[in-house]
This record gives structure tokens, C-alpha cells and sequence, in this order.
């Protein structure tokens, strides 16, 4: 049953240079002048396999790559390092003519349901831009019944579509995101906290829409979030994200019912839940520092229980274990939790 | 006495052509170190109701009636400037952007020491020392370098932790907390949520939490106040709303958590969008929503009602209590305050939560 | 169910403007300022028609006639607003001046929009490089006084070709040196919107969904920074009018046969204090309520162009 999986992703990296001004990188030093630029590591060697048709989702907290990652995938920022690729085909170091037939198979979901729509542009506008773009041979009926249907498989009322977005409510904006995407019929749908601006009981609701239209298209989802409870209700896998490293990579319910990574292990006791409220959340030391310097070690070391001098030293590597998942995990490693 | 206790509170916005209701009949009350939370979608109006208890509604937005009495005193008409004094000193409040409250060019000890100046009479040497042992008292780490430090360079979970230390500085006896940790990341969110908690406890501060966030209440709150569309509609013990919803919209939050279905199926949503200022429904705001709608619940607004346990605003559980305490008469006619207690004083308490 | 839909496009699109003309109609003020310079334009088209006087016949200007009161003073019913210097019926005279200046600073500032809005689109979406060189240029040419650049080129314009092929192309000369003078406005504001709106999702998703660089920057950014030029529009063309009256009052501008309201100004201010006010004072007025009336439209573009005001 080997196949090919959907997307591979081999030691993505991706820095950044911090906005300062061209002239101020230079400096004087003893007589020489040098130049001098703030980077901030925000991938550190990533690894990762997407099979078709299911849904990973990728959890962290501020800061930890998450969403350059999803960029990267996208095609919206060039990583530094690494190599991705689709199906058998190398996508990272492409240019916009030829990812155009990319652009068709992978889709992505934004976080602001506010942002992510063009406020000038009416629904219609939106939706038909892309059929359009993508169908030139499409005529104009067939594309208005292409719009009709979109948007009314996303639970909005066809006669809705000569509307501006400010006219919807935010939960309905999601679902134009959403019939945005499809409207390209993709394989693959990269959702950036898709739910994170939503209230609870919208929040349900387009949930329930995305499970749909995964088991209608077969669709395969990267969903990127930090709420766990969706996590544990929505994915097939999980994986767990600090610094640009990949801590944990386990299936959903090994994940949550034998966290190995102490990063994990945090994570989850912090979660505030219903059902869980006698258990104390393990308190972590500090907060998630910006990474300026390249990270030498386990990058969670300074804020670990656990850490010892080979975390400092050593960077530690995803490592199988026994009930499927993966953590890149001294303690873990050397049996010591 | 209650501490603070808040009666038939009305708040509306007054625009060019329209009076809008952002907050009908609000009755709820909050005893001395208590802790509360307003739970509720966007537009809810939760926080409008946080802010009208300090009077610090902007300029459209004014108390059309209703009495917001603090230690028996009432607030609703006091002065800005009265009202300045009891924002500094009685209740403070805590915000989810903690850069709203901290001077981004003063360093934290300046805010903190011109903050216990500005409303008591303690020398400067006396207010830094304060200022570092409330530092100190919200578990931040070497609170004399903090003092010295910009709001810029500390980071965002220490920035809410010296909100905290400001809020306790005048020993206050509410804090009025406006979703304080969801700008956080959930690590740091847990930790802000326990020191809040251990805080309130130890000092006898009252706690008012405003929050979207049903897993955060139930860390902290002892009691919720679930609101919809302005009004409350269930108030009660937070454990008590959290395992047995009585009104409907609670259930249907509640059931819509992601945990509350099996992992993999469809979650249980509710249909539509709470409804917005202007096009708020006649009778019950929810019944465009509400699976157990009924021909009254279009017509009038139900009364909120105590069962004994919690105060709800739904016509089907005051049937329901009806129909209860019917049967309890026609049994037991006579002695039966202790199995219809709390149906038998349905009427009286009307209003009086 | 087509039909319903044609018919609902039609009502919702026009549904905010509807909005924002409801809101006019209420500001007094703002019908006042529209309804005046309404009548500037109207009488600027048809100057031509409803001046009493051709001011291309050679018999117009006719020595006998000048410096004669305005007809409430002089009761001289053939001239209404009097005469000037050289015996030119003042009320023929300012209607062409009007239209003369009017159409300097419209075209003017379409020169400087369509200058401004490329050059702002390009530095803003493709930024670091470019930016920095397009931004630097803006700099450079601000850092010149407007007034300064356009004497000097003005000057040394007359000094090369002549008086006689001067007065000649006056017109075009002025609308481009107006127009090229002042590109940097629109082109920081175009930028500013561009920054703002690039870090939006929604372009993000364009570029995902593979759209090129150029509709994306006409089709979806452009539209976004419309209410922002909107206003600077209205008040460039009223800059654009006092830049031709002061550079005309300086005697670089229009030449007395053809002139503008600037250089009826200037040629008035000499008769000032001999007694012939009018001269000046009419066309001054003429100006300062033409440029009064556009500043209050732009204010009020301003305040009520505002996605977030026409929601409710």
C-alpha cells in the first residue's frame, strides 16, 4: 500500500531579516564598517508527510512557525532551505508561471474572516474571479451557475451574491473563504486558524461545514490552530510545533491520551476544558522567546523541566516510537520522564 | 450586604434616528469576594455591562435606568470625577490589550508609584516600596529590575501580570477583568487564569471575568452570567450551567464545544447569527434559533425565573417548573415547601435575583 | 430566479451610494458647496454662449471702454461688472477665466492622479528596491518648493522659445509643470493604502489563487484606496488653481490675452489703488469661493467616504 503521499515537506527553513532600516544595518567597528542584520529563525528544519485525504492539523503557540509554514507550502514566502514537494514534483523553487497548475490543486483558508474578503468586490466578484481564471473557455451562464452552485453548497443563498462582504456576518464570511477555495475544485486545503476569530456557536458551524466538504471532495486538510479541542475532535494526526522545530507527530488519540514530549505534555494540561478542571496545568518556566540566533540544542531547553546539558548541546531528532507517534525528545529518548 | 448589587439596569445607545437597547433588565448582584463571569457571544453585550458598572460607557451609549449600588451606595448617578475616584480606588478594571492601560513611554514603577499617589497620601519612597512587593505578589521575577522596565520590553503575559499588580495596588474591591488572556497563548493563558484566581482569594478581591470562553469560566468563575442579545438569560453556579444547561441557548453553546461530540462527526451547531442591535426579534431574542421554539416565545419576553438552583429566562423551563409544581399541589397540598420550595416561590421572586 | 438576481445587484450596489446621497442631502453645507460649484462648471462649458462679449474678436478690447464701474455703480447697462484696463467687459472675461483655470487644474491633477497612482501602486506592492528608490525620488521632488520649480521652469521656458510661442502654449505648459510638481502627494497616499491593504488576506488569497501582479494591483488594491484620492482630488484641483493664479500673478502664468483668474488679479492689483477696485476684487472673489466650495467638498468626502460610516 505504499503510494505516493500528497505532500512532503524535507527540512523546510526559513528565516527572516527584522524590518530595520538599510542604513542603520551598517555599523563601525575599529575602523572597518560592518553590516549587520537581525534574523529571526522562524523554521528550523521541518519535516513532514501529508497523506491524501486526511487531515493533519498543526498545533503552537505564538511565534512557533505555524503559519510561515502554511506560507511556505502556499507559495507566499520562498524558504531558505528544504524542499517541498507535490506528489512527485518539487514545488518550492518554482516561479508564478509554472505554479499556476499548483495553484488549482492547493487552496487556502484564512484566519480573518474580515481581511481575507475584498471589501470592494461583491461576493459574486470574488467567486467568479478564479472560476474565470482558471476555466477561460467557461461562458458567462455556466460560470454564473458555477457561483449559484458554490455558494449555495456553503449554506448561503444564491440570491445573497450581489452582495458586499460588510453585508455578512462573520461566520458567513468564513464560508465565502471556503467556497473561494473549492471554487478551483482543489485536492488540498491549507487552513490558516480558520475558526480563531469565531464565536463558539458559529465556530461549530463552520466546522461542520469543512467535514463536509472533505467527505464530499475527498479533500485533505493542513489546519493550523491552537485550539486543541478542535484538534481532538477534527484531525487524523497531529503535529506539535515550538520554535520552528516539530516537537510530537502522533496520531490524534495517541497524541492526547500519551503525550510524550514535555512541550506537549504542558500544552495539553493548559487547555482550559469543562471536564478537566481539578487538574493543575503544568506550569512551564518563562515565555516563548523570539528565536534571534540560530537554535543550537532542544529548542524548548530553556523553558523544559527537564532539560539537561545534552539538551543544550545536542539537537534532538524525531525519533519513532512504539505506538506510532514521533518526538524529537532527549528525555524521551533516554527514558528519564 | 451584597457588594455590589445591580437592579433593572438599562443601557441603550442613542443614535441619529434610533434609541437602540444594548442592555434590557439586567439584574444580577455580586457578594464580597465573589467570582463572576459574564459569558456570551460578540454582541452579546458583556462587555458594555462590564463597562456600565464603572460608568465608562462612551458617548452614544448612556444608563437609561436601573440602580448599580456598591457597598448600598449608588453609582449610576455619581459625577465623572466621583465616579474617577471610585474607578481608581473601589473596582479596577483589567483589560485584553494591556498596552490600552500601560503608558508606552513610562516605565512601570513611574505608572505604578503615580497610580498610588494619585489616591493616597504615601511618600515615594513608600509607594516604590508597594509598588514592588504587588509586583512581587504576582509572581514576577525580580520585581526590582521590572520596576525600572518599559511596557515594550516585557512580553505579553508579564505585561498583563503588571496589569494585575496596578489593578491591586489600591486594594480594590472588584476587578473587572475584560477577557485578559486572549491575546495569550494557552500556556501563559492558564497561568494569568491561576494567579487571577489565587489573587482574588487571597486579597478578598470580587472577581467580574468577561469572557467568550466557556473552558476559562469554568477555571475561575464560581458563578455565570450567560448572556444573549443583551439580556441574561441563565445565571447560576458555573458548575451547575456547565453540566445542567436550562436554557436553551446555553445548552446549545455548550453542545457545540467540539468536545461534546465524538471525535470525527458533525458537531452539534446552532442554526443562524445572534441577532444585532437594530433587528433584535420580538418576545424572546433567541426563538429564530431555539429548537424548542413555542407561539409565545414570539410574543413576550419570559421572565427570568429561580429553580432553586439558577435563574433562567425561557418559557419552556417555566412550563416545565409549572407543571412540576402543579403535580407537587395536587399531591402533597399543604406541606410542600420542601419538594416545591423553590417552584412555590416562582412568583416572588420575580426580579429579585 | 436570474432575474431576481440581476434585480437585487442593481439595489445592493447602489445601495451605499444611495446611503452617502441621503447623508448629502442632510449637510447643508455640503448641497451649498456641490450646487455652487455645479454653476462653476456649468458656466465654464458655456462660456462661450453666455458671455455678452467674444474676447477672440480683435474689437473687444477697445481703449474707450476702460476702467467704466460695474452696472450698479456706473449704470453702464452694456457692462454688468464694468471694464478693465483695456476696456475688456469684466463679466466675458472671468467666465473665460474660470473655465481657463478650471480646466488647468483638472488636468493638472490628472496628470499628477495618474502619475502619483502608478508610481504609488508600483513602490508599495513590489516594495524594497523600488521603494526605496521611487520614495527617495518623491523626496527629492518635494524638498523643491512647487512654486520654486515652476517659476524657474516657467522662466527659463520664456527666455529660450520667446515671448510669442509662449503665449502660445501657456496652457500645456502650465497643466504639465502644475502636474508633474505635485505627483508626490498622491503617489505617498496611493503607497500608504497599498502597505496597508497588502497585508491583508485578501490579497494574499489573490496571489494564491494565481492572479498576476498587475491585476492584482489595479483590480483588487486600487479600488481600496479610491476614498483617500477621492479627497485629495477635490483639494488638489483647488491647490492646482492657486498654483496657476499665483504663478500667473507673477506673470509666468496665462498671458494678459488669454487670461486666467490669476492674471486677472494681477492685472487688476495695478488699478487697485486708483480707484478701479473691481478689477481685482471680482475676480479675487470669483477665486477664493471657487477654491472655498472645493475644499468643503473634499472635507466632506472625507468624513462620509468611509466604508465604515456608510455600513449603518
Amino acid at each position: 500500500m505504499k503510494r505516493i503521499p500528497l505532500l512532503q515537506i524535507s527540512d523546510l527553513e526559513k528565516r527572516f531579516t527584522v524590518n530595520e532600516k538599510w542604513m542603520s544595518q551598517w555599523s563601525l567597528n575599529k575602523g572597518r564598517s560592518y553590516k549587520r542584520q537581525n534574523t529571526v529563525y522562524a523554521l528550523n528544519g521541518i519535516t513532514l508527510t501529508l497523506h491524501r485525504g486526511e487531515t493533519l492539523c498543526i498545533v503552537g503557540e505564538t511565534g512557533c512557525g505555524k503559519s510561515t509554514l502554511a506560507r511556505a507550502i502556499m507559495g507566499l514566502t520562498k524558504p531558505d532551505a528544504g524542499e517541498i514537494h507535490y506528489g512527485d514534483q518539487r514545488i518550492d523553487n518554482l516561479n508564478d508561471r509554472q505554479r499556476l497548475i499548483f495553484r488549482r490543486r492547493m487552496q487556502m483558508v484564512f484566519q480573518n474572516p474580515y481581511a481575507s474578503l475584498n471589501p470592494r468586490m461583491t461576493i459574486y466578484q470574488t467567486l467568479s474571479e478564479p472560476i474565470r481564471f482558471h476555466n477561460p473557455h467557461l461562458t458567462r451562464t455556466e460560470v454564473d451557475d458555477k457561483v449559484s452552485q458554490l455558494i449555495n453548497s456553503v449554506g448561503i443563498a444564491p440570491s445573497w451574491v450581489d452582495r458586499y462582504p460588510h453585508e455578512f456576518s462573520g461566520g458567513q464570511r468564513q464560508r465565502i473563504s471556503i467556497a473561494r477555495a473549492l471554487s478551483v475544485e482543489p485536492e488540498l486545503i491549507v487552513a490558516d486558524e480558520p475558526l480563531a476569530a469565531l464565536d463558539v456557536s458559529v465556530q461549530a458551524q463552520v466546522l461542520n461545514l469543512m467535514m463536509d466538504k472533505q467527505e464530499e471532495y475527498d479533500l485533505t486538510y493542513l489546519f493550523i490552530t491552537h485550539d486543541l479541542a478542535v484538534v481532538e475532535h477534527f484531525s487524523n494526526r497531529v503535529a506539535v510545533m515550538y520554535l520552528g522545530a516539530m516537537c510530537e507527530l502522533s496520531p490524534t488519540k495517541t497524541l492526547f491520551d500519551s503525550p510524550k514530549h514535555p512541550y506537549t505534555q504542558a500544552l495539553l494540561s493548559a487547555i482550559p476544558r469543562l471536564d478537566n478542571n481539578t487538574q493543575k496545568p503544568i506550569k512551564l518556566i518563562g515565555e516563548v522567546p523570539t528565536p534571534y540566533d540560530a537554535i543550537t540544542g532542544c529548542p524548548f531547553h530553556a523553558r523544559c523541566p527537564f532539560a539537561q546539558e545534552r539538551c543544550i548541546a545536542e539537537t534532538p531528532a524525531m525519533k519513532r516510537q512504539a505506538d506510532g507517534s514521533s518526538v524529537a525528545c532527549h528525555a524521551v529518548e533516554e527514558d528519564r520522564l | 450586604m451584597d457588594l455590589l448589587d445591580v437592579r433593572n439596569l438599562n443601557v441603550n445607545f442613542q443614535l441619529k434616528r434610533e434609541d437602540l437597547a444594548a442592555l434590557i433588565d439586567i439584574n444580577f448582584s455580586l457578594k464580597h469576594g465573589e467570582r463572576i463571569a459574564f459569558v456570551g457571544e460578540s454582541g452579546a453585550g458583556k462587555s458594555i455591562l462590564g463597562f456600565s458598572i464603572v460608568n465608562l460607557i462612551s458617548r452614544p451609549g448612556y444608563i437609561k435606568s436601573g440602580s448599580i449600588k456598591l457597598n448600598g451606595n449608588e453609582l449610576s448617578h455619581l459625577s465623572n470625577r466621583q465616579m474617577r475616584h471610585i474607578r481608581g480606588k473601589r473596582i479596577a478594571m483589567i483589560f485584553q490589550d494591556p498596552m490600552m492601560t500601560l503608558n508606552p513611554v513610562l516605565t512601570v514603577g513611574e505608572q505604578m508609584v503615580e497610580a498610588i499617589r494619585s489616591h493616597t497620601d504615601l511618600r515615594k519612597k513608600e509607594a516604590k516600596n508597594l509598588a514592588i512587593a504587588k509586583l512581587a505578589q504576582v509572581q514576577i521575577a525580580s520585581p526590582e529590575n521590572r520596576f525600572n522596565q518599559y511596557p515594550h520590553e516585557l512580553s505579553g503575559g508579564m505585561r498583563q501580570r503588571v496589569i494585575i499588580a496596578i489593578a491591586l495596588l489600591l486594594k480594590p474591591d472588584i476587578i473587572i477583568a475584560d477577557e485578559p488572556t486572549t491575546a495569550l497563548d494557552v500556556t501563559i493563558q492558564a497561568e494569568i487564569l491561576e494567579l487571577l484566581k489565587h489573587i482574588c482569594d487571597d486579597n478578598n478581591v470580587a472577581l467580574i471575568l468577561i469572557s467568550h470562553d466557556l473552558g476559562v469560566v469554568s477555571r475561575v468563575a464560581e458563578r455565570t452570567i450567560v448572556m444573549y442579545a443583551g439580556r441574561i438569560v441563565e445565571q447560576g453556579p458555573t458548575l451547575e450551567i456547565i453540566n445542567d444547561p436550562q436554557h436553551p441557548y446555553t445548552q446549545g453553546l455548550l453542545n457545540a464545544l467540539p468536545q461534546m461530540s465524538l471525535p470525527g462527526h458533525r458537531l452539534n451547531q446552532i442554526e443562524g447569527a445572534m441577532p444585532s442591535l437594530n433587528d433584535r426579534p420580538k418576545g424572546c431574542a433567541f426563538h429564530t434559533r431555539c429548537p424548542y421554539v413555542m407561539d409565545k416565545c414570539k410574543q413576550k419576553q419570559p421572565d427570568s425565573l429561580y429553580n432553586g438552583v439558577s435563574h433562567v429566562a425561557c418559557f419552556m423551563v417555566e412550563d416545565m417548573m409549572k407543571e412540576i409544581s402543579d403535580e407537587s399541589y395536587d399531591f402533597d397540598e399543604g406541606d410542600g415547601p420542601d419538594n416545591g420550595a423553590y417552584l412555590l416561590s416562582i412568583s416572588q421572586q420575580k426580579g429579585d435575583v | 430566479m436570474k432575474q431576481t438576481s440581476k434585480e437585487f445587484s442593481i439595489t445592493s450596489r447602489s445601495k451605499h451610494w444611495v446611503h452617502l446621497w441621503h447623508g448629502f442631502l442632510s449637510d447643508k453645507i455640503a448641497v451649498m458647496s456641490l450646487l455652487i460649484f455645479a454653476f462653476y462648471c456649468l458656466i465654464s462649458l458655456a462660456a462661450p454662449l453666455i458671455a455678452p462679449f467674444d474676447v477672440r474678436d480683435p474689437n473687444f478690447m477697445d481703449l474707450e471702454n476702460s476702467e467704466i464701474a460695474p452696472y450698479w455703480i456706473d449704470g453702464d447697462s452694456r457692462f454688468l461688472l464694468g471694464t478693465d484696463g483695456q476696456g475688456r467687459d469684466l463679466l466675458s472675461v472671468i467666465l473665460y477665466g474660470t473655465r481657463l483655470s478650471l480646466t488647468i487644474g483638472i488636468f493638472a491633477v490628472l496628470i499628477q492622479g495618474v502619475l502619483g497612482i502608478c508610481i504609488g501602486l508600483m513602490s508599495g506592492y513590489f516594495g524594497g528596491r523600488l521603494d526605496n528608490f521611487l520614495m527617495r525620488c518623491a523626496d527629492v521632488q518635494l524638498s523643491f518648493s512647487n512654486m520654486m520649480v515652476a517659476i524657474i521652469v516657467m522662466a527659463l521656458f520664456q527666455t529660450i522659445f520667446g515671448i510669442a510661442s509662449y503665449q502660445h502654449l501657456a496652457m500645456y505648459m502650465l497643466i504639465l509643470v502644475i502636474g508633474l510638481a505635485e505627483w508626490p502627494l498622491f503617489a505617498r497616499t496611493v503607497r500608504a493604502s497599498v502597505l496597508s491593504e497588502k497585508q491583508k488576506e485578501y490579497i494574499d488569497a489573490a496571489r494564491i489563487m494565481g492572479i498576476g501582479s498587475g491585476r492584482i494591483m489595479f483590480k483588487h488594491i486600487l479600488p481600496n484606496t479610491v476614498s483617500p484620492l477621492l479627497v485629495i482630488f477635490t483639494i488638489q484641483i483647488a491647490n492646482a488653481i492657486i498654483a496657476e493664479a499665483a504663478l500667473s500673478f507673477l506673470g509666468l502664468g496665462m498671458p494678459v490675452t488669454q487670461p486666467s483668474l490669476g492674471s486677472l488679479i494681477s492685472s487688476g492689483f495695478n488699478y487697485m489703488f486708483a480707484g478701479a477696485w473691481w478689477i481685482c476684487v471680482i475676480p479675487s472673489i470669483t477665486l477664493i469661493v471657487l477654491i472655498l466650495v472645493m475644499n468643503l467638498l473634499g472635507d466632506w468626502l472625507r468624513d462620509h467616504l468611509n466604508p465604515k460610516v456608510y455600513k449603518d
